[in-house]
């Protein structure tokens, strides 16, 4: 990998002027390098990060069929990385106006990288540093320890799609530390009424009393409350510590809870694993929001690439060009969803709407047709409210939002059904719906969205570790739920148990019949497709044994 | 239709058949096709929805930049160490990871590729999206755009033709440029510390061409390993009659005799070359319209581990011929029409066995060769309690150095026991010659592994 050179730089140094005039936010620094095949073999199993540690399943090519992009979060050939300083990867051919569109396109996506409030809690380290020590640490230890390392990597990897990404988050945007739930709001809404029970009578009293003591003494009235209140229930003071403690317990993910609470990992000679264990999750944090942003990120670079090649003066004469591989970039297909298209369609969209002000309250309480469609309150606001867009949302949100049928109409979207033709043995896709209903809901089922899987803490007891998956429609991958469990089981030192749901096996799901593909029996009506019945079933792994019960 | 499966079909209903049996058969012949080999280009363009979204990146997009390939090096240094690694994780009591998928990829003329791609998964917990998929026939949405009313059926993509034996290209997955291509070698490297082929006997041996052994049988004067003390005495008497110092060849007094130096004989190592037990294999596939499908899959991805297998560890001393029937059998010319023969027809087992006692018979191979059949079926069979099939067997087993018949068990349809597998089972040949007979019955969700196992119970 070698840096671009002087010339290259220049045209970089001048794109980053014009797209900070056009209001991008971005810091001053950042890292160009060209890569050939060669670099890109080493780079994409570790999503682009050139320090990410060293473990071997980046060797071997990776079946991805099965979890497909739920099990790599990260965007694997991503052209800039979110780092301090940012980096981004070249082709060395590339001539000199293509530069200045893709240069455009990273500018945005460190804009993005660097505003958007998902990614917050990237903000004030460099990623590649940190990864690079964490490196060095696990290649000392796989000195020392040797492929030990990689299990213990293995078995974190295996549930660092459960890190409690938007917990992290909170601590971020949360209400801070004065704003929570503090002595006062312990008494009255829990010690009194959950603990006490006291009747409405007495609680009355109470706040009655409250009252006095502030009325009497001002400000240090509710002190000298407390010290009276102290004497009557002198067990006050230590619940209310616990029920900060355990409410922090319970925020824990499970890779967190394991680290805190596992026997095996906390004896003297194991202690090293934490720190692995720690690397990957902090890694996995890292990367969350690269994957809930995706069209979002990618509308963002594609709407200002368009936008500020247009008005770049040094590019002239290379307009066609830049239409070829632009619409490469960004035209919606036929078939499938491309995010560029959508996201930079949808920023452009909610410019007109804003710079109409058609986000308001007036133009939502108009039910003419008509009138909406010609409302214009020439409020001009359309850049500052992609800006805000930009800052705050995640692609749920921008979608939930914004794809509304005047989307779906103006760009003739619908929703592609595929059917199996039996007979011809093709798929057919066929126009579902052009409803902007059926459109959002296809876009939100496509996002990406991990299973829910959390530490039941009232049944984790005997030592034995009780997980627990919020059911949301769909079954587990039924094939990795063993060896998944296994290394967990292997990190918490006792056994394993999962709580999830499946679906009820119901007889043989056809009639008994020799089934050729292509030759349908005489008479078989089409019947409605059967109801799924779900159970919810426990897994049990001890001693690397996997066992199966049916919760009744 | 066939008019000669129905007049077949005609005279089994004379002879009687079970309700089953006919459904069987009927199912049979009205099954169109053909057995035409794949069309060059399978696949249309649509993508599969769900890559879609999160299948898009900036390199591809903005720079045309491909997904990286890995080179054929990294590859090969990888199987071993990847090898290595499964066998310490057996050890450490940790299921083994990699996963040698099924990796063929003929090619026309003989010249098959293997490509090996030592694959593995990450397991975690995750969605399953495609439970209810599969029973519907309704397949995942996805977006589009453009014309079209609702209902209209804007485009159409084959189903990826699994029951055609590697259509498509069995192993070819998803990632088409992103394969690692070597020869059949690297699969059967892999294969080779678990098999070996069983019964080998020394037929009408060959000269090995790769293999050598070291042995002491070159004799070199002056220096060596060993001193070769027989023929270094002969040599000094030799050298003292001449120099006339054995005057009475009655009464030799050997502390008279000179010694030179290089009357000393020696034997120093040498490479010989081997000789070699002659092998053939016989493939044996039915092609019948019932192996549509998993069975078919199944059949071939064994017969083509078999194939790798034997192709690396007896370095091509191993000959191969390939055998495909329905209700009548032929001999094909290489494993890629073996491998890629589409299905279609009636079945009976018979024909094969028969043509390959025929072929055994006419060559007279039995004198020269060890030879093996792999036999892969579903085990249909119109010749009901196997009449023809169990006699021809019988006199493949006079020859056979080893008989594997694999049957892919269909686990929906009748939950008896397969035609083929009842009657091999009544002849109560496996239990007589167990040496010689081998059958196995594959599940129809088989996974490699289970292939592997499967292999090994043939040849064992």
């Amino acid at each position: 990998m070698e840096l671009i050179d002087q010339h290259t730089k220049n045209i970089m140094e001048g794109c980053k002027e014009r797209a900070r005039d056009a209001g991008l936010q971005f810091e001053k620094e950042s890292l160009e390098y060209i890569v050939t095949n060669r670099d890109l073999i080493e780079l994409t199993p570790k999503v682009m990060i050139p320090t990410l540690y060293d473990y071997w399943v980046h060797d071997v090519e990776v079946l991805k069929e099965k979890g497909r992009y739920e099990l790599y979060p990260g965007n694997p050939y991503e052209t800039v990385i979110n780092t301090r300083p940012a980096i981004s990867y070249y082709n060395d051919n590339n001539p000199d106006w293509l530069n200045v569109m893709i240069f455009y396109h990273v500018l945005a996506h460190i804009d993005f990288f660097q505003n958007n409030l998902f990614f917050r809690h990237t903000w004030e380290y460099d990623f590649t540093g940190q990864a690079l020590s964490d490196k060095r640490m696990i290649a000392r230890l796989r000195a020392d320890k040797g492929r030990w390392v990689d299990y213990v990597i293995e078995f974190s990897r295996g549930m660092d799609n459960l890190v409690g990404y938007y917990y992290e988050m909170s601590r971020f945007h949360g209400p801070n530390a004065n704003t929570r739930k503090n002595l006062l709001d312990y008494y009255f809404d829990v010690f009194l009424q959950d603990i006490k029970k006291v009747k409405i009578t007495d609680y009355i009293k109470e706040v009655e009393a409250y009252n006095d003591c502030i009325r009497q003494y001002g400000d240090p009235g509710e002190q000298t409350f407390f010290s009276e209140i102290g004497k009557k229930y002198p067990e006050l003071e230590a619940l209310y510590k616990k029920s900060r403690t355990e409410k922090a317990k319970d925020r824990l993910d499970v890779m967190q809870f394991v680290l805190e609470y596992s026997d095996f990992l906390n004896k003297e000679e194991n202690l090293w694993m934490k720190s692995v264990v720690q690397v990957i999750r902090n890694t996995s944090i890292f990367f969350q929001p690269q994957i809930r942003t995706k069209i979002l990120n990618e509308g963002w670079a594609s709407y200002w690439h368009e936008k500020l090649f247009l008005q770049d003066d040094r590019i002239k004469g290379h307009e066609v060009d830049f239409a070829r591989v632009h619409s490469g970039v960004t035209s919606l297909s036929r078939v499938g969803l491309n995010p560029y298209a959508i996201g930079m369609r949808l920023f452009y969209m909610v410019e007109e709407m804003a710079d109409k002000g058609k986000f308001s309250f007036d133009f939502e309480r108009i039910k003419d047709a008509d009138q909406r469609k010609h409302y214009d309150a020439q409020t001009g606001r359309g850049i500052q409210a992609i800006f805000d867009v930009r800052e705050n949302f995640s692609d749920y949100m921008f979608i939930a939002n914004f794809v509304n049928q005047d989307f779906v109409d103006r760009h003739k979207l619908f929703v592609v059904g595929k059917h199996l033709d039996t007979k011809r043995k093709v798929w057919q896709y066929y126009v579902k719906s052009r409803k902007a209903k059926a459109y959002r809901q296809m876009l939100l089922d496509t996002l990406y969205h991990p299973p829910y899987i959390t530490v039941d803490q009232q049944r984790t007891k005997n030592g034995e570790l009780y997980l627990k998956h919020k059911f949301e429609g769909k079954p587990l991958v039924k094939d990795y739920i063993a060896n998944t469990m296994m290394g967990i089981e292997f990190l918490w030192g006792h056994p394993v148990k999962l709580e999830t749901s499946e679906v009820v096996a119901t007889g043989p799901a056809r009639p008994a019949q020799t089934m050729i593909p292509g030759y349908s029996p005489a008479k078989e009506e089409a019947k409605p497709p059967p109801q799924i019945k779900w159970k919810r079933v426990v897994y049990k792994m001890e001693k690397r044994k996997l066992s199966k019960k049916t919760l009744s | 239709m066939n008019d000669k499966l129905l007049s077949l079909y005609k005279k089994l209903q004379k002879r009687g058949l079970t309700e089953d049996q006919d459904r069987k058969i009927r199912a049979e012949i009205e099954f169109e096709g053909t057995h035409d080999l794949p069309a060059d280009e399978p696949q249309g363009t649509v993508r599969s929805p769900a890559e879609v979204l999160y299948g898009f990146n900036d390199l591809q997009l903005l720079q045309a930049m491909n997904k990286p390939r890995g080179g054929y090096i990294n590859s090969i240094r990888s199987i071993d160490e990847l090898m290595e690694r499964d066998k310490w994780r057996e050890e450490d009591g940790f299921p083994p990871k990699i996963r040698v998928g099924r990796l063929i990829k003929p090619g026309k003329g003989g010249k098959d590729k293997v490509v090996v791609v030592p694959s593995t998964v990450e397991e975690k917990f995750l969605h399953d999206n495609s439970f209810k998929d599969e029973a519907q026939g309704e397949g995942e949405s996805s977006g589009g755009t453009g014309d079209g009313e609702q209902g209209e059926v804007i485009g159409e993509q084959p189903v990826r033709e699994e029951g055609q034996a590697g259509a498509g290209g069995a192993g070819q997955g998803e990632e088409g440029p992103h394969e690692m291509e070597s020869n059949a070698y690297d699969l059967g490297k892999i294969l080779t510390e678990k098999f070996e082929l069983p019964n080998l006997k020394d037929k009408g041996k060959k000269r090995a061409l790769t293999r050598y052994t070291y042995d002491l049988t070159d004799k070199h004067r002056g220096f060596g390993q060993i001193l070769d003390k027989k023929a270094t005495l002969r040599k000094i008497v030799e050298t003292n009659i001449s120099l006339g110092r054995v005057p009475d060849q009655t009464a030799v007094d050997p502390a008279e005799l000179l010694i030179a130096p290089s009357d000393r004989i020696y034997r120093v190592l040498s490479r010989e070359k081997d000789y070699e037990s002659q092998a053939m294999v016989f493939f044996v596939r039915d092609y019948s319209g019932s192996m549509s499908g998993k069975p078919s899959e199944l059949v071939v991805a064994q017969h083509v581990l078999i194939y790798s297998w034997l192709l690396y560890q007896y370095d091509k001393q191993v000959e191969t011929r390939f055998v495909v029937h329905d209700t009548e059998a032929k001999e094909v010319k290489d494993f890629y029409t073996y491998y890629n023969s589409k299905v279609a027809g009636g079945t009976q087992v018979a024909s094969a066995y028969r043509l390959v006692n025929e072929i055994v018979t006419t060559e007279s191979l039995e004198q020269d060769y060890n030879l093996y059949v792999f036999h892969g079926t579903d085990g249909d069979d119109w010749d009901t309690g196997g009449k023809e099939s169990v006699p021809e067997l019988k006199k493949m087993l006079n020859w056979a150095n080893r008989i594997g018949i694999t049957i892919a068990e269909r686990t929906y349809g009748s939950n008896t026991r397969s035609e083929v597998e009842k009657y091999i089972r009544n002849s109560g040949l496996l239990e007589d010659r167990p040496e010689l007979l081998r059958m196995d019955v594959l599940p129809e969700d088989s996974d490699e592994p289970r292939l592997i196992k499967g292999i090994k119970k043939l040849i064992s």
